[in-house]
């Protein structure tokens, strides 16, 4: 009797299972295809469109990768505090796999970025790292991100875990804007190299950004979803070995 | 009402205290840990009279900090370990009672093993004492490292790898702490003009987390 229960429960994920995931694809397919084409076309404006900086020479399109890179791991945190704040009030589980998936993708390209941005300053100012307010706060973004993964990982998959991990992401958002503070601090007024689009660029490289910032968000939607998926069945995938068991 | 409260968090800060009375484990290991940091940091720098003012304060900090983490990584895997977190949580008490109660156990078993070391810091790296204004860093700057790591013991006392994954979540987090405590320390050593409100950072720093410990804390220990 126990056994046809478990059969007939476990049929019944199943066809659950199948009837959500159906739609996704769709969207996957819609966001993939605009990345590629979205890629194509950076990478055509980045290495053809784009003037050659005066000063920096070839070097400076790392620019284009490195900006809409770190970008999108910030913005990750942003989802993942959300999620977080979802999961505390509503305790469903699709926050929580949000929230591992933004954690697991911004830490990637937030590690990404801060390679190329280390390229990119042996390049332009002679050393791999400097410890300027704004490296040192990603710096330290990026080891809690680690942090968070590093915990998730060791706590498994259970509410404990989730809410732990919750817990984490409102400490570490509210501490992000004080770390960077104090960072600015205690680095003082020093001059340092602007990173930032300011107005004296000239027209075709905003325009080479933007297309990059906005092929970037396309990437980390699409992968966000992959990997929203891939947290979803691996916890769907665990709960059925636990009923077989 | 809040005088039940205040009647769970003593009674809960002073069982904690008496166990360490009795037990005495936690103190000794921090205190001599913190001492064996500041000799260790002699050697790997070379003190002399030069550089003593750039990297006292940072051996001081660093020692403290090394200890504290120490001891917030025993007092909670204790409690696991001989399974009374469970029963704790099971009694009538607010859930913000224990962590309050746990915080400022966690920080008066720092604040003690910070006096001890002090006076032998001054001795061995031979700087003045500022007692008042190093007070109150002290003060400010221990409330910042247990507010932070009394909630994130609890969390990494629910895994194998607590001892490890104690300080990988703590660190990041308390960076503005340290930082201020030792431009603060400098500060008293070598008089600095334009410092920035290094002693206002700390105080907001832990009201803010405090604030953030106590809201969330229900979260941390719930099955």
């Amino acid at each position: 009797m126990a056994l046809v229960d478990h059969a007939t429960s476990m049929q019944e994920q199943q066809s659950k299972v199948t009837k959500r995931s159906q739609p996704l694809p769709m969207l996957s397919f819609l966001l993939g295809a605009l990345s590629l084409i979205g890629t194509m076309l950076s990478l055509w404006m980045i290495f053809f469109y784009a003037p050659t900086d005066a000063v920096q020479g070839e070097i400076q399109r790392i620019f284009y990768f490195h900006v809409p890179l770190e970008l999108a791991g910030m913005l990750s945190f942003g989802v993942l505090t959300l999620a977080s704040l979802g999961y505390i009030v509503q305790k469903k589980e699709h926050w929580d796999w949000v929230a591992r998936a933004s954690a697991e993708v911004g830490a990637v390209f937030i590690t990404i970025g801060l390679i190329l941005g280390a390229i990119w300053g042996k390049e332009t100012w002679g050393a791999w790292w400097v410890w300027d307010p704004k490296l040192t706060a990603t710096f330290i973004l990026w080891f809690i991100y680690i942090g968070y993964i590093m915990l998730r990982s060791y706590m498994g998959r259970s509410t404990a875990s989730a809410y732990a991990g919750a817990v984490l992401a409102l400490v570490g958002v509210v501490d992000l804007p004080i770390i960077y503070l104090s960072v600015a601090w205690w680095r003082g007024q020093h001059p340092t190299a602007q990173v930032g689009v300011s107005g004296a660029l000239p027209p075709a490289v905003t325009h080479t950004f933007m297309v990059a910032l906005g092929t970037f968000t396309l990437l980390y939607m699409l992968i966000m979803i992959q990997v929203y998926q891939l947290q979803r069945l691996q916890a769907l995938a665990q709960r059925l070995r636990a009923m077989v068991e | 009402m809040i005088r039940l409260f205040l009647t769970q968090v003593l009674t809960i800060l002073w069982k904690d205290v008496r166990c360490e009375l009795r037990s005495k484990q936690t103190w000794i290991g921090m205190g001599m840990f913190a001492l064996l940091v500041l000799v260790i940091f002699n050697f790997t720098f070379d003190l002399r009279i030069d550089n003593k003012t750039a990297v006292a304060p940072g051996a001081l900090w660093v020692s403290f900090i090394f200890a504290s983490l120490l001891g917030l990584s025993r007092t909670i895997a204790a409690e696991r370990e001989h399974g009374s977190l469970d029963r704790l949580l099971l009694c009538p008490v607010d859930r913000k009672a224990i962590y309050l109660a746990k915080l400022l156990g966690n920080f008066f078993f720092i604040v003690v093993v910070e006096i001890v070391a002090l006076p032998v810091f001054s001795v061995l790296f031979n700087v003045p004492l500022f007692i008042g204004p190093l007070v109150l860093i002290m003060l400010f700057g221990t409330l910042g490292i247990a507010t932070i790591g009394t909630i994130f013991s609890f969390m990494a006392s629910a895994t194998q790898a607590r001892e490890l994954l104690l300080p990988i979540l703590v660190f990041p987090l308390i960076v503005p702490v340290v930082i201020a405590a030792v431009r603060a320390t400098e500060a008293l050593l070598v008089p600095q003009a334009n410092e920035p409100p290094w002693l206002g950072l700390m105080i907001a720093f832990d009201v803010i987390f405090l604030s953030v410990s106590l809201l969330t804390f229900q979260y941390v220990v719930e099955e």
